[in-house]
Order: C-alpha cells, then structure tokens, then sequence
C-alpha cells in the first residue's frame, strides 16, 4: 500500500483507541451519574405501584443486583454495555437497547438534515457576502444573520410553528407522518419531508447563521492569499477563481466547526423534537427524564455519545482528505 | 480599551441593551412591588388591553411585563453565575494541561473530550432532573457542560505563552510553578477566553430559558423560559405569552454577542475585518 | 556573464508615465510616480531598488492586481502592440498569461495547497488553448521538463507543500510558460530561495528567455543578480526611476549619487582581506506621503543644491546614448577615466 495508506490506517487506529479510551469514561461517568440519585430503582419502583412491599422489594434487588457492592454493579454495567445490553426499561416494558434503536433514526435523520441544510445554505450565504463584501447586500446578510444566531431554537421552532402551521396552516404541525393514512413509499417520502421542514429549519437555523460568518471570515482570509493572486495572474476569471480555488480552502474552518457542534445539534434536537412531536431519540431521553426510568436515560446518553465519536471520526477522515497539508501521523 | 467598545456601533448596541436589560433586572422590585406571580386581572389579556398591562396577562392573570423583569433577574444571574463556574473550571483544567503536557495532558484532555462528546443540554437535563430542578442545580449543570471549550482554550494560549522567552526565564530564576502559572502565564493567556465569556453567558441564558421552557426550571423562580413554558398550550390563540419573554431572550443573547465581538475586535487590532 | 545589450531588438513594452495612487480620504498619496521603462523582446531589464521603492507594486500594477485601494494611472502602455493604459476587465484578462505572465517571490504561498501540481498546470494550459486533458497533460509534463524538473510525472500528483523550494519556483514557471506568453515579470524570484538555488533559478530562467525569444521584467534589490541576469537596469527610488541604461554602463560608470550609493554599499570582492568597510548611505527612504517636494534623495545627497530642493528633476534621455537619468547635479563622466 502507498504511503498515505498506511499514515491513514495508523491515523484511524490511533483515533479509534482514544475514542475507546472516551468512550470507557463516558460509560463509567454515566455510571456514577445514575448512583448519584437518592434510592435506586426498585425505590422509584415502588414509589410509582404503591404496592410494594419491603421482601418483594428485597426479591427485586437481588434478581437485578442492586443489592450488591457498587464495583460489582459497574462491572456488570460495563460487561453488559460491551455485549449491547443496557438495562431493561420497566415504565416501557422493553430493553433500553431496542427502545433508543427505535427512536434513533428519526433523530439521525433530523441531525443529518440539519446539517446539510446549514452547511448548504450558511456556506452560500457567507461566500456570497464575502463576494460583495461591505456592500449593502453584505451587511443586510450580516444582520440577518446575527439575528438567527440570537434566537434560541426553540424560539425559532415556537415562532415557525405560530406562523406556518398556525396561521397560515402551510405545514403539518407535528408528527414525523399523516397517521391513519396509506401511502406507497414515494409518497411517504414526500410526507416525511414536508413534516421535517419546519423542524429542520428551527434547528438549522442558528447553525446556517454559525456557517454563514464562518464562511464569511474564512473565505475573506482566504481572497487576501497570494495564490489567489496567481490565479488571476494565469488569466482566470472571478467566478473560476472564487470556485476552483477560494472554495475549497474556505470551506475546510466549516469542516471542523461541524466536528464541534454535532453534540451540539443533538441537544438542540431534543428541543425540536418536543416541539414538533417528532419520534425521536430527544424526545425519548425527555420523557424517560419525567418518568425517571434512570437506564433509558443512561442508555440514550450512552447511545448518543457513541454517535457523536463516530461522526467525529467521520469528520476527521473527511478533513484529511479535503486537506493535503495535515499529516496524518498523530 | 472601553472607549474603543463604545467607538464601535456594535459595542455601543451591544452595551447598550445590556445595560437596558440589568436596569430591568435590578429595578424589577420597585416597578413591581407585588412581585411575579400576584393575580392583577383576569388571564389571557392582550398586550395593551388595559392601560397598565402593556404586555398583557398570561394563563392565570399574572402581568406579564413584571414577569419579565422579574425574570431578567433569573437569567442574569444564572447566566453570570454558571459562566463564571465555568470558567473556574476550565481555567484550571486547561492551564495544568498545558503548562505540564504530556500525562497530565493527556488524562485532563480524554476527560474533556468525554463531556464534550456527551450532548451538553441533554447533560444538563439529566442532571437537573437527577438532582431535582433548582436554580442551584441548574447552575451547576449549566456549568457543568459549558467548561470544556474554556479549557481548550486555555490550554491551546498556555502552551503558546509556555515556550516564550519570559516564561523561561522565570523557570531559570527558580520561581515557584504555581506563581510562574498565576503571574506569568494566565495573564497573558486569557484575552481570548474574555472574549468567550460573553458567549458563554449568552448559552448558559439560552440554556437555562431552554430548561425552563421544558418544564425542569425552578418551580419557585419565574424565568423567561418558565414564562414561555406557560404559554406553550395556547399558542394557537395567546401567542404573545411565549413571543414577549422570547423576545427579550433574543434580545439579551443579541447584546453580549455583539459585546462579545467588539471586545474582540478591540483586543485584536490586527484581525480587524477589512 | 553578463547578457549582451548592444543589439537592438523590437519593443515588447512600453511603458509612460505610470503612477500608482493610494486612495485615500485626506488626498492620494503616490506610491509610484512618473515611471517609464520598455522591455525589448529576448530582453531583460531589471528593476532594482530598496524595499519600499514600489518595484512590485510596479509590475503588479501591469497586471492589474493591485487591491482596489490602489488606483493606477498612466500615459501609455503598449504591450505587443496592444494598448494597455486603461484595459477593461476583459482586455486585461485575455492578456494575463497568454501574453504576459507573472512569477512571484514565495512560492509556497503563491501556490494553491490543496491543488496538485498537474491540476494547477492543467488549468493554465486550458485557459489559453483549447485542448483535452489528456493533451493538456502531456504538455505540462513537456513545461515540466522544459524548467528542468526530474522524475516529471511524478511530480505531476505532488501537492505544493511537499516539493523544496527550488522545485517549487521551477513550478511556478512552468505555469507562467503555459500559455506562451512573450513578457515575464519575475517578482524577486530567488529571494525566497537559499544562494545555490537561486543560482539554478536564474540560470534557467536565462536559459528560457533565450530559447523562447522572451522579454523579462526582473524586480530585484540584489545588484549581484541584475549584474547575471539582466540586459538593462533602472534604478527605482521612493517610486521614482532615477537612472537607467545598460547594466555595464549603469554599473561601470554609475551617474545618480544613488546609484553610485548602492554600488558602493555592496560587499565587493576582497572585502574581506582588504578589510574595506561597508559604506552605506546615510538616511533612510522616506514614505511615499512624506517625500520632499523637489527630489527625493536631496535629504541624503552629497551633491545636492538648491534646484534640487525645489523641483523633481524629470527622468530625461542621454542624447546618443541609452541612458536616462533624473539629476541635476549628476556625477560626471569625467569622474570615471
């Protein structure tokens, strides 16, 4: 294999041990979380059926094991997590593993949807400031922006919500679907878009006004390089320039501003998603946070953590090959 | 280095609204002496219905406009309180990472990495509901999940400033390293994570609004978001009940983001946008 | 081994009256004033001065890539018969590269790091002749070898960050080459590049200017340079040309006190051994906003008298010779023996 192959392969070895190494914290951190609450779950238990008595309580904790030495108890957490189990939910009557899988792809989708609108949208808007920089179109963009940037999302869900679903009843209100309705899959496609559109715009929202300024500055910076220059020295014209050349440097800040905010945008979704009523995996850590059914939540943070390290990963790898210069040992 | 903030219109803005919002904040008692939640008319009144109800009433008759002052206090404080944990904390994590490397780095970094991977509002929610919500609780969770970015910073100036010349010299002296760190080292490190802190209070505000909004605010306190919260049933009808208080949210955020980017452009003269 | 100025070849380009203006609030301020030079095809002329003295934004201001800050003004420039004094965007943009190219001095940072060499080629190649990429390539492996890069192809796929300097520059050449252009202005092309190198740089470049009948435009402050490579020299200060003419007459008999100043000021010969002492000129450029109202050396002249205070002494031909000169109390002739 060539050299970069094998600079790669070391690269992503060395990433995929220190995300073990995150991950391992993560769990245990999780862990002890879960022990900081007062009484356990057979407690919570008890107190919601009221009809508990002290044996079948003493019966229960032996059957799961609380009744053991709190070593012991991460152990088998930690053991249990590595073979996928991660608890049963009682409230819901299924395994915390199968519950998150669930819900995840509605909030996946919601997450990728979002991104790729606001890197989509925020880039153009930024490239095209910076292309008419301090003109009046650059600073109209620029407060525009700042503004999306200061509305909180569930501001941004709660005002599109009023306006589109309320008002002028354009879209669907909640739900990821029409229920009670049957649709071939095209249509179920058309039916999921246009129940996503007002969540992915509230969550991508504030995220295209973070893309747009980035891109901005960064594509600024990048028009005062010298081989800018030397591209319209070889006789290019402005659009070749900005395109061929300007771009793809621009736009690798944008890259790793995206690796930042992925737990970012999964926080923002549990917002969006108890607004719109979507049937995802925030909404699912908001009501297990209700219902205190302490292994879902913990099984929902685990599950989401795991997510965001491979989308990091992901991100790295991309940036590298946008990036020739960054050398992939270490 | 505040006349170069003020010279400049977003700083002035910025400033501005800022000092509008604390005014509101601090004289919320003497507008209002019944306080927040006091019954003053019947519920669901329009903004200007009533002379001295300019903003109307919520759900159960409360004014809203008194609830919005009093609930500046809230979001004031908590966002001043959590970021300045905040700050503690990733100060201290990102100045031992930086100025020792290597183990001591590398153990204090896996650690940021894991609660910078673990989704922070969600953090938060898991944590104001496990030690039940309280505007104690929520400071520390806001804190909790906003010092991992202020430690990255912190170490990526600390290993800057480490290597300079003035630096080492203090080593040669034989100074102590806790003095090298607190004299040396920190003051030259921190105009960046100044810069930071106005953000930061903006999210801890956002955040803190974001909980109550989902109903894990302090049920004793009224905040912008608890206000927001309230007026979630009704928004088909009563929408001003969530938009008032939402407005004043977007406001503040606005203002500190604005502060934020004059106290970087005054800082730094040389990345002035051309 | 200095170049051979006595045959008189065709005007390439020629330029009158150029000045470049800073834009500003409180008035313009003339970076570059009154310049006149021509380059003759198979020609080098150099353009040497200090830092400051304008030479780059000179050849920049050719080119017309000067920041919009900086307005350019000039009586007339002609290149290859074609009116130049004030393109359009269009005129000026068919010009780039197929007539005349530009080299620059860092070329780590002049070229796209996130574009391989053959891509950055390729593209040159393409804009000036319609040809597939496949043709296109093979011509950059023939640019490639034509500045003497070995192992070509391999080099085709090789990101800038990754070639050594030399190699780097010889790149950027090969670009300027592609769209056979007949004017080269080199901006300080070695200066970036340790003193074995830039020996090979200017050498090839001598090279393709006599192989390809080109005309180069060589920006420099290094007399050692103008003396290897160029035909012609004028010598810019505080924007202004003060002197010009073959480099052996420049040099051998120089007649601006400035001239005269920087060739004494550099270490010659047995510096060393004879233990000479560096003489340098007393004082210092002054900023294009603070220049004096008559001539701009008269703070640091020895020669200089009250008509030199008061009036820009204009840059005026030699009658019978090639020399132009801008001086009212030049050294004479008579100095030399």
């Amino acid at each position: 294999m060539t050299a970069l192959n094998r600079h790669l392969l070391h690269y992503l070895g060395w990433r995929l041990l220190q995300s073990l190494v995150v991950s391992t914290i993560v769990v245990i951190g999780s862990f002890m979380l879960l022990h900081l609450v007062p009484g356990d779950m057979v407690d919570v238990l008890g107190g919601q059926r009221g009809d508990m008595d002290a044996e079948l309580m003493a019966t229960l904790r032996a059957r799961y094991g609380l009744d053991q030495p709190m070593l012991v108890q991460l152990f088998h957490y930690v053991t249990g997590v590595l073979q996928g189990d991660l608890g049963y939910s009682f409230r819901n009557s299924n395994t915390v593993l199968s519950l998150v899988l669930q819900r995840l792809p509605a909030t996946i989708l919601l997450v990728v949807c979002s991104v790729a609108v606001a890197v989509f949208i925020g880039t153009l808007a930024g490239v095209f400031a910076a292309r008419h920089v301090h003109r009046p179109i650059d600073v109209i963009i620029s407060m525009v922006v700042l503004i999306f940037y200061a509305t909180p999302v569930f501001m941004t869900g709660l005002g599109l919500v009023i306006i589109f679903s309320v008002k002028l009843k354009l879209l669907p209100v909640g739900g990821l679907t029409t229920p009670g309705v049957d649709m071939t899959t095209l249509q179920l496609i058309g039916d999921v878009a246009q129940h996503l559109i007002l969540p992915v715009l509230s969550l991508s929202l504030f995220y295209i006004a973070i893309y747009a300024r980035l891109a901005r500055a960064s594509m600024l910076q990048v028009l005062n390089q010298d081989y800018i220059r030397t591209a319209y020295a070889k006789g290019l014209g402005t659009s070749h320039v900005i395109i061929g050349h300007a771009l793809r440097n621009a736009l690798l800040p944008v890259v790793t501003m995206v690796g930042l905010q992925i737990a970012e945008l999964f926080g923002g979704a549990v917002l969006t998603e108890t607004i719109f009523s979507l049937p995802g995996v925030g909404r699912l850590a908001y009501d297990s946070v209700f219902e205190r059914d302490y292994p879902l939540i913990l099984g929902v943070l685990l599950v989401c953590s795991f997510v965001i390290i491979l989308v990091n990963l992901i991100i790295d790898l991309i940036y590298t090959l946008l990036d020739p210069r960054v050398e992939v040992s270490r | 280095m505040l006349r170069r903030v003020l010279l400049s219109p977003a700083g002035f803005v910025g400033l501005f609204l800022l000092l509008m919002i604390i005014g509101m904040a601090l004289s919320a008692g003497y507008f209002f002496p019944k306080g927040p939640w006091a019954l003053v008319a019947r519920p669901y009144m329009w903004p200007g219905q009533r002379p001295g109800l300019p903003f109307g009433t919520d759900s159960l008759g409360r004014n809203i406009l008194a609830a919005i002052f009093y609930g500046a206090r809230v979001s004031l404080i908590v966002g001043l309180v959590a970021t300045v944990c905040a700050l503690v904390v990733g100060i201290t994590v990102g100045s031992l990472a930086g100025y020792f490397g290597r183990g001591v780095d590398a153990v204090l970094m896996r650690i940021t990495d894991a609660f910078q991977t673990i989704p922070g509002f969600l953090f938060a929610i898991v944590l104001v509901s496990i030690l039940s919500p309280s505007v104690t609780n929520i400071v520390i969770a806001i804190a909790v999940v906003s010092w991992p970015p202020v430690a990255r910073l912190t170490r990526a100036e600390v290993l800057r400033v480490r290597e300079t010349e003035y630096v080492q010299s203090c080593k040669i002296i034989g100074m102590s390293t806790p003095r090298i760190i607190l004299t040396q080292v920190l003051p030259n490190s921190l105009s960046p994570v100044i810069v930071v802190a106005a953000v930061l209070v903006a999210t801890a505000i956002i955040t803190e609004a974001g909980l109550s909004f989902l109903g894990l605010g302090d049920p004793n306190v009224m905040s912008w978001g608890t206000l927001i919260n309230v007026g979630r049933p009704s928004i088909r009808s009563t929408w001003f009940i969530c938009v008032l208080p939402g407005l004043f949210v977007v406001m503040t955020v606005l203002a500190l983001n604005l502060l934020g980017d004059a106290i970087n452009d005054a800082l730094n003269p040389h990345f002035r946008k051309r | 081994m200095m170049p051979n100025a006595s045959v008189p070849r065709e005007s390439l380009l020629d330029v009158e009256g150029l000045s470049i203006l800073i834009k500003d609030k409180r008035g313009d301020v003339r970076a570059v004033e009154d310049v006149s030079f021509s380059v003759a095809a198979g020609e080098t002329l150099a353009l040497v001065g200090e830092s400051g003295a304008g030479k780059s934004l000179t050849a920049l201001a050719l080119m017309r890539l000067l920041p919009k800050t900086l307005a350019v003004e000039a009586k007339r420039i002609t290149l290859a018969g074609k009116d130049l004094t004030s393109p359009s965007e269009l005129d000026i943009r068919k010009v780039r590269g197929s007539i005349m190219a530009m080299i620059f001095q860092d070329p780590l940072s002049a070229l796209n790091p996130v574009l391989t060499v053959e891509r950055q080629l390729v593209e040159a190649i393409r804009l000036h002749e319609t040809i597939s990429r496949s043709d296109a390539r093979a011509r950059a492996l023939e640019l490639l070898d034509m500045v003497r890069i070995p192992a070509a192809s391999a080099r085709l796929g090789e990101y800038p960050h990754r070639l050594s300097g030399g190699m780097r520059q010889r790149v950027m050449i090969a670009m300027a080459l592609a769209g056979r252009p007949r004017l080269i202005l080199a901006d300080e092309p070695t200066t970036a590049l340790d003193v074995t190198i830039s020996g090979q740089i200017l050498d090839l470049l001598k090279e393709l200017q006599r192989d390809l009948g080109l005309g180069m435009l060589f920006i420099t402050h290094d007399l050692h340079v103008v003396r290897s490579v160029a035909h012609r020299v004028a010598v810019m200060y505080s924007g202004r040309v003060v002197e010009s003419g073959t480099v052996a007459d420049v040099f051998e008999r120089p007649r601006h006190p400035y001239t005269e100043g920087l060739i004494q000021a550099r270490p010659h010969g047995s510096f060393v051994t004879d233990g000479h002492r560096l003489r340098e000129i007393a004082g210092t450029v002054p900023v294009p906003s603070a220049r004096p109202p008559g001539c701009a050396f008269e703070p640091r002249c020895g020669r200089a008298e009250a008509d030199c205070r008061q009036i820009v002494p204009p840059l005026v031909l030699e009658p019978g010779t090639a020399r132009s000169l801008a001086c009212f109390h030049p050294l004479q002739q008579e100095q030399y023996a």
